[in-house]
């Protein structure tokens, strides 16, 4: 059946009293504006009843996935649980209506809770300084570059070349293209790892930074660390780490400890803050001193017993946000870390990866990793075996939502043929992950009996299997003006 | 998977057709099998000169984009503007309607490698062994 | 812990499966030299009760702020929010879901973008809204980035004056040292841009003029003109708009406009210290393919039934990675959520009267103060913020009565050393704007009355 859209539901006429009356009269009020800077055209607002917009609503919501209804196995998006806690904390009305010019003196509460949580963020990461103004993962990736290019550029170095392996996400290349740069590509080698060797010959004099994701985007550690920090440093130039997957190192591997100079968090995967159907998310960078001086501005400071905002930065990048970042969103990420502590958090990882061993054992034999090691928090798994059944990896995540689950990444990391990158978090139960397992096997058996079935999914979904090509051939990206209102 | 035989082939998945001073160019059957629904075809425009192994437009499927390589250095002198609105003739006849770009060669041509239809053959059957 | 599930005998089974004793045995091939030795240096942990507790005491030290008379703007407004949208968006099916890659089971997030993009598109009579930005400053870095990508070869930006001056310095965060060089065209007496000197400034290697609407002091724009001006001299216009506005102000597509990009909290997102907010960002058709952010389109399913889908996917980072339009990957898709149920929930009536009754206020205010005998640098229409001068002395008096009175100009515009931006919205009752004008009027008469004191014993 087809879903109304809203502009179907409204009526003329329509509608509910919200606000009073005017004391005044519209003409009164309008005089003061020059007329040719009045709005002339229609405003074309559907006009809805409460109730009709609310049952619209609830229809929406009946037909989305989300964490509460199954388990999301994406592979690096870190889809754990988002704790009831923490939507009841940020909704708390002293703090959703603060303005963000309130002097400082106003908010004392709001800065101390900022200088609170980057000092919470410099003892999970080892990092000396963070900032937490960029609102999202690239936003970091892109700040932090902009640092990296202020740090070179004091010290009066050109350097316009960063590599990335070539499993990583696809936002490092375009936010290093952000800044003007070049990204380059680093090989793996057979144990999924950065190749030592090519990335030795890489690295020289016009590098600016490494960009790693660790784990990688395979699940794997790269077990060469040590070597690869070498090469970097020797060559003058920065180990930036992409914290997507900051979950596998939590209470375990300190990225400030063990060479990275500069790196972003996703607070909305680690630290759990909703992911809201794709964003608002925040995406803190931590960097080590030498990049301090280069921080967005304002930085949240405390000087004696009294928090306020340090606008005084010389070589600061400059700010990177309308205000202070998403606060909202920092607020849940606080409360997270401090529910879980030092002990907390490493149970978190712990059981983060025990998930996810335990699911790639489960499934290995119909779906074998792509790399036969142990993996961290997420594994890589092929489904390329199957592709002369004419089943691709995307067939298996459609068949997947006909059991109720999201499917996995797909088709990610680019180095993998016919990838199924999967990470279950430590959130989920082991009968949720045995369910999830009994799916995928069942999917497999289901290629060799019946690979229509596959093929043509999904089947119990809201709407079958959705025509992408159509949209992106023909575009239509907003209800037509010409359909009527009502 | 069809490969014709009169046509030639490169690495890149594209076939050739050359005729008198003239090379046609478009991606065989096999990579348009291999890129899916294809949405949007940048082309270049007529009079532009094309490089060999330079990119000489994209092919965007829905997941996916690709490069259109130039086999050939030239100008170019005519473009498939019917793929502009119908972008899947480029799915539906790879050889034919979904032809891209035809380019006026130099003399003596500059060409990459060009592989015929066996040898371009024996290249898919190599690729598919190593997936 | 509270949010993991597992008992000892689940852990035990499991690692049974795998084969080994201990979960840390899955970490064994990670070098030792890289491995935390000992605890994370983090506070002891709190119960879920006392993480409450906690933070229920940082909101107590914001109580001046939370519950002061603050007249404050400057992009985030004091508006009011229809209480279905809060109801929404405590719904987990909006804000725990994924970004709806898998459609089948992402329609409801996916049709909500899709009427959300809608609305903006008929609020501003532009032809393509996308499914939003970080916020109004990278909104507008992003539009200034994509004009001048397109304006190929063009690298002069000019940016007024009097466009948001956090916005201007985020622009030249992100432009850095690139090719593109920003050129800020002055305002003139009345606190607009001049448009002789942006006449002046427009060459053949301006790839975009920029201005905001109403512009950071509230004030209302030329924009025919000013478009007029950008296109005759080849370059985009691109403004910076404010959604509530536009019930009343000349939309930017009546105006001509290239990009029109803003800030939309104030459609029913909360201020919450100035975070997460809701970058707005429209545009004509040329842009189509060369859009930031995530777009959602109308298709249909195998059987033909209408559906939603992400449109357009290969603009995007995640395929066309270091070629991609932008590096943007998050939008802010539960804040669309808000705005679409705001705008429905007020429908055109609803939004009208909010932009007119919050401009009856702005003026009620502006009105009394001019009576008590304030001045004010300028004398410019303006929609919902004007400028005002208080002297250091009727500043402090204000915040002694719980008014925090606007925000300074002088940090932002040394000139204007005693001015204060003063935003008036609907929430702002007359008692309220009342109390403010009648502090500013007993401040300056007793001081008129010491100063004629002061001089007459001379």
């Amino acid at each position: 059946m087809q879903n109304p859209v809203l502009f179907e539901l409204a009526r003329e006429g329509r509608g509910s009293r919200h606000l009073p009356d005017l004391v005044t009269s519209e003409e009164k009020i309008l005089a003061s504006i020059p007329p040719s800077s009045l709005r002339k055209s229609p405003l074309r607002l559907p006009e809805i009843a409460e109730l009709d917009l609310a049952r619209h609503l609830e229809r929406l919501t009946d037909r989305n996935h989300y964490i509460e209804k199954d388990l999301y196995p994406l592979g690096s998006c870190t889809m754990k649980y988002n704790p009831k806690l923490h939507e009841k904390l940020a909704s708390h009305p002293l703090i959703s209506g603060l303005h963000p010019g309130l002097p400082d003196e106003e908010v004392q509460g709001a800065i101390q809770l900022l200088v609170e949580l980057e000092e919470c963020l410099q003892a999970i990461t080892g990092m000396d300084d963070v900032t937490l103004q960029p609102a999202a993962g690239a936003h970091g990736e892109f700040t932090s570059m902009r640092m990296i290019e202020a740090y070179y550029r004091d010290r009066g170095e050109s350097r316009t070349k960063v590599i990335t392996p070539d499993s990583a996400h696809g936002t490092n290349p375009a936010s290093i293209m952000r800044v003007g740069w070049t990204p380059v590509e680093a090989p793996h080698n057979e144990r999924g790892e950065v190749d030592l060797e090519a990335l030795g010959k890489l690295v020289d004099g016009s590098t600016a930074a490494l960009m790693l994701t660790l784990p990688n985007t395979l699940g794997l550690f790269e077990t060469q660390l040590p070597k690869i920090v070498e090469i970097v440093h020797s060559a003058g130039a920065q180990m930036y780490l992409d914290g997507a997957n900051l979950n596998a190192l939590l209470g375990f591997v300190r990225p400030g400890d063990v060479g990275f100079d500069v790196m972003h968090i996703n607070v909305h995967k680690t630290f759990s803050t909703p992911h809201g159907g794709g964003g608002p998310g925040a995406g803190p960078v931590g960097v080590k001193k030498h990049l301090t001086p280069y921080l967005p501005s304002p930085r949240p400071v405390k000087s004696g017993d009294v928090y306020h905002w340090d606008r005084d930065l010389p070589d600061s990048i400059g700010p990177v946000h309308s205000h202070f970042g998403n606060f909202g969103i920092l607020l849940r990420a606080f409360a997270y870390i401090r529910h879980h502590g030092s002990d907390g958090l490493r149970e978190v990882q712990r059981h983060a990866i025990l998930n996810a061993n335990y699911l790639m054992k489960r499934i290995a034999d119909s779906f074998p990793p792509a790399f036969d090691r142990t993996p961290m928090h997420e594994f890589v798994s092929s489904a390329a075996r199957y592709r002369d059944r004419g089943i691709r990896a995307g067939d298996i995540g459609k068949r997947l939502l006909d059991f109720g689950f999201y499917a996995p990444t797909i088709a990610f990391p680019l180095i993998v043929k016919e990838a199924l990158m999967i990470e279950p978090t430590e959130t989920e139960s082991p009968e949720t992950l045995d369910r999830f397992a009994d799916a995928m096997n069942q999917i497999a058996a289901e290629i060799e009996s019946d690979p229509e079935m596959v093929k043509t999914a999904p089947h119990n979904t809201p709407v079958k299997r959705v025509n992408d090509s159509l949209a992106s051939r023909k575009p239509i990206l907003r209800w037509p003006d010409d359909a009527p209102t009502d | 998977m069809r490969i014709p035989e009169d046509l030639k082939y490169t690495r890149e998945h594209e076939w050739l057709l050359m005729e008198e001073g003239t090379v046609t160019y478009g991606i065989t059957d096999f990579a348009q099998s291999e890129l899916g629904d294809i949405v949007f075809v940048e082309l270049p425009e007529v009079g532009d000169a094309v490089t060999v192994n330079d990119t000489s437009g994209t092919i965007e499927a829905v997941k996916t984009v690709a490069d259109i390589f130039s086999p050939v250095s030239g100008h170019v002198i005519e473009v498939n503007e019917r793929l502009v609105d119908d972008p899947d003739l480029v799915n539906r006849d790879p050889y034919g309607e979904g032809w891209m770009i035809k380019v006026e060669v130099e003399d003596p041509p500059e060409l990459v490698d060009l592989l015929s239809a066996d040898e371009y053959n024996g290249l898919i059957e190599q690729e598919q062994a190593n997936s | 812990m509270t949010y993991i599930p597992h008992t000892d005998k689940d852990r035990r089974d499991m690692l049974k499966v795998l084969g080994v004793d201990r979960i840390d045995d899955l970490m064994s091939d990670i070098p030792e030299e890289v491995k935390l030795k000992g605890d994370l240096p983090l506070p002891p942990a709190l119960s879920q009760e006392e993480v409450e507790r906690k933070i229920g005491r940082i909101a107590r030290d914001c109580l001046g702020g939370a519950l002061a008379d603050a007249f404050l703007g400057g992009g985030i407004y004091d508006h009011y929010i229809p209480p279905l949208v809060a109801g929404t968006l405590s719904r987990p099916e909006f804000y725990s879901a994924y970004t709806p890659y898998q459609a089948e089971v992402s329609q409801g997030s996916l049709q909500a973008t899709f009427e959300f993009q809608s609305l903006l598109c008929r609020l501003t009579d532009m032809p393509l809204a996308n499914a939003s930005m970080y916020d109004g400053a990278t909104a507008f870095a992003e539009g200034i980035w994509m004009a001048a990508a397109e304006a190929k070869g063009k690298s002069r930006v000019l940016v007024s004056e009097t466009l948001h001056p956090r916005y201007r310095k985020v622009l030249e965060t992100h432009i850095g040292s690139g090719p593109l060089t920003i050129v800020t065209v002055p305002m003139d007496k009345s606190g607009r841009t001049d448009q002789v000197a942006l006449e002046a400034m427009i060459d053949s290697n301006t790839a975009v003029v920029a201005v905001q609407n109403p512009n950071y002091f509230g004030h209302i724009e030329e924009l025919t003109s000013i478009g007029e001006m950008a296109h005759q001299g080849g370059a985009f216009f691109l403004e910076v708009f404010e959604p509530l506005s536009l019930a009343v102000l000349q939309t930017p597509g009546e105006a001509g406009v290239d990009i029109a990009v803003g800030e939309g909290q104030t459609l029913g997102c909360t201020m919450s210290y100035g975070g997460p907010l809701l970058g707005l960002f429209t545009c004509t058709e040329r842009f189509l393919r060369k859009m930031p952010g995530r777009l959602a389109g109308l298709t249909e399913d195998s059987e033909g039934t209408r559906a939603f889908t992400l449109a357009l996917q290969t603009r995007e980072q995640h395929i066309r990675r270091g070629k991609a339009t932008s590096n943007i990957c998050t939008n802010q898709a539960l804040l669309s959520v808000a705005a679409l149920v705001h705008l429905a929930s007020l429908g055109p009536q609803g939004l009208r009267q909010a932009a007119l009754l919050t401009q009856e206020r702005a003026l009620l205010l502006r009105h009394e103060l001019e009576k008590g005998g304030a001045s004010f640098p300028f004398d410019t229409p303006f929609f919902r913020e004007f400028a005002v001068r208080l002297p250091d002395g009727a500043y402090r008096d204000l915040r002694e009565g719980g008014i925090i009175p606007g925000i300074p100009l002088a940090p932002d515009y040394p000139e204007y050393q005693d001015a204060y931006l003063v935003a008036v919205t609907e929430r702002k009752t007359r008692p309220e704007i009342m109390r403010y004008a009648d502090r500013v009027r007993d401040y300056l008469r007793t001081r008129s009355r010491e100063t004629h004191a002061e001089s007459g014993t001379v």
